[in-house]
């Protein structure tokens, strides 16, 4: 058969965000992918100019629907940095109980959706019942589910009382258990390994070459994660990052699903390690110079660029986002493929496209 | 498949999930933010809600004339993040732990307050002749 070029998305089954790509097949394996970003473009950046820099926090937190409080966590590091701002420490160990939570929900938001890539809709409701859990626990403590609004310039809105914490505990044991009963679908299941395994490989050299994030990164045998750089209580807490080697659609959802037990146990030694303490510093002033903050969200790492000119608009903040570094390696895995897998491996870098464009 | 099949099974004879939603309402956690609503009684229409919210959406005018203020909110472009019940120096501001309904048409909460006067002095009684 001839070469035929054919349309993936925008509007996609598979992909509730606006991804196009046009796929060059040849007798239905891939040989090339040209992809075409832009459709989503909300322009939040050009928020700064109108918004002041408290008021940013919520902007920043509408970058992504699921790793909202992660967002505003980095953005709200870099103006304390800049403002010279000590965070309590109680401040920050609840920070990272909130950013682990929502690391959580994604990964089960995104094994969850991968599941049903391949036509796993049972394993799907599993998933999403286990997050459910997470949600619950999102929504008690701070008081929203998804967008959580809790941190604030110099600390966090909203204290986690001892009762909550030992809730946490119970609901985060038992969301522990479901996952361990369904492990052996996941990671070992004959439908799963056929449709992931060898499916989209992207090998270390590549990874380290286009600049891959995240899971994908780490998927291809690469130990790196921000949170190595020991970011709000990540230096009092013994981190290391999940690492798997065959860098194929299989080994990066092995990393999505042993970071949720992760992050299960990094909420853990949180809480046990809870200092008393103010929840805020007092913020006063405006940020001036400019400075990178990069955290780890779930799809990898993010970097907000900010310049502050001593008032109390920012000049610029620049975002760039996982989904932007791990586009090069999308495009490195497509070659080869087949057709059927388009899906599998698109969903395998867990694209979140709003957050690229912004 | 067969991995599944004990999950599959036990799913089947366990009781569901979910809930028959309209029927079934499960409780509102007290701290969610659902609703915004302000006591306009307290309010002494001092602007810093108006000020701090960052989706701009409350606007507060004061008409010194009649005596009244206006309080007005766009729930439709509020995002129900509570920094406004935060920086209200009345607490006058609340929030309500259930959603708001749902409405066919864009309305305003518009609510009108009368306006705290600064107390006038009282005049100087009159010496007596
Ligand atoms: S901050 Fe409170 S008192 Fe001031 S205008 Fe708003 S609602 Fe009224
Ligand atoms: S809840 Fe937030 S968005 Fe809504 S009126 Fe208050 S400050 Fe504005």
């Amino acid at each position: 058969m001839a070469r035929t070029i054919i349309p993936f998305g925008p509007q996609h089954p598979v992909l509730p965000e606006p991804l196009h790509m046009k796929l060059v097949v040849e007798d239905e394996i891939v040989l090339e992918a040209i992809p075409a970003l832009g459709y989503v473009h909300r322009g939040l950046e050009k928020l700064a100019e109108i918004r002041d820099y408290h008021q940013m926090i919520q902007v920043v937190e509408r970058v992504c629907g699921i790793c909202s409080m992660i967002h505003s966590l980095c953005y709200c590091q870099g103006i304390e940095e800049m403002m010279k701002i000590e965070v309590p420490e109680r401040a920050k160990y609840l920070r990272t109980i909130w950013s682990e939570l929502h690391r959580m929900h994604s990964h089960l938001l995104w094994l969850g959706l991968f599941a049903d890539a391949f036509g796993f809709e049972s394993l799907f409701m599993q998933f999403w019942r286990i997050r459910e859990r997470i949600m619950d626990l999102n929504e008690a403590t701070t008081g929203s589910r998804v967008i959580v609004s809790v941190n604030v310039v110099g600390g966090v809105r909203q204290d986690l009382t001892p009762e909550q914490c030992s809730w946490i505990l119970t609901e985060l044991a038992q969301a522990e258990k479901e996952l361990k009963t369904i492990q052996a679908t996941i990671l070992n299941d004959y439908t799963v390994c056929k449709r992931t395994k060898g499916v989209g490989v992207l090998t270390k050299e590549q990874a380290y070459d286009l600049g891959a994030a995240g899971p994908t990164l780490r998927g291809s045998g690469i130990a790196q994660d921000m949170r190595q750089l020991k970011y709000a209580a990540f230096d009092k807490i013994d981190f290391e990052p999940v690492v798997e080697n065959d860098g194929d659609s299989f080994c990066r959802s092995k990393v999505r699903f042993r970071e949720v037990l992760q992050s299960i146990d990094l909420v853990r030694a949180a809480i046990a390690g809870l200092p008393q303490g103010d929840l805020a510093a007092p913020c006063k002033g405006n940020p001036e110079g400019e400075l990178i903050t990069r955290v780890e969200q779930p799809r990898g790492e993010c970097l907000y660029y900010m310049k502050g000119n001593g008032t109390k608009y920012l000049d610029r903040v620049r975002i760039r986002t996982p989904t932007f570094a791990n586009i090069p390696p999308l495009i490195a895995m497509m070659p080869g493929i087949e057709l059927a897998d388009v899906p599998v491996v698109i969903l395998s870098i867990d694209p979140c496209i709003s957050c690229t464009e912004r | 498949m067969l991995k599944m099949t004990p999950t599959v099974l036990k799913n089947l004879f366990s009781k569901s999930s979910t809930r028959m939603y309209p029927f079934e309402i499960r409780e509102p956690f007290p701290l969610y933010r659902g609703e915004l609503f302000n006591d306009i009684d307290n309010c002494i229409f001092c602007k810093k809600c108006e000020i701090k919210c960052p989706s701009q959406c409350i606007t507060v005018t004061k008409d010194k004339e009649s005596g009244t203020g206006t309080w007005t909110c766009d729930p439709f472009a509020c995002v129900y993040c509570g920094i406004c019940v935060d920086v209200c120096p009345t607490q006058s501001l609340r929030m309500e732990p259930n959603h708001r309904k749902p409405s066919a048409s864009r309305d305003m909460i518009e609510m009108v307050g009368k306006i705290k006067m600064p107390k006038k002095k009282k005049a100087a009684p009159k010496k007596a002749e």
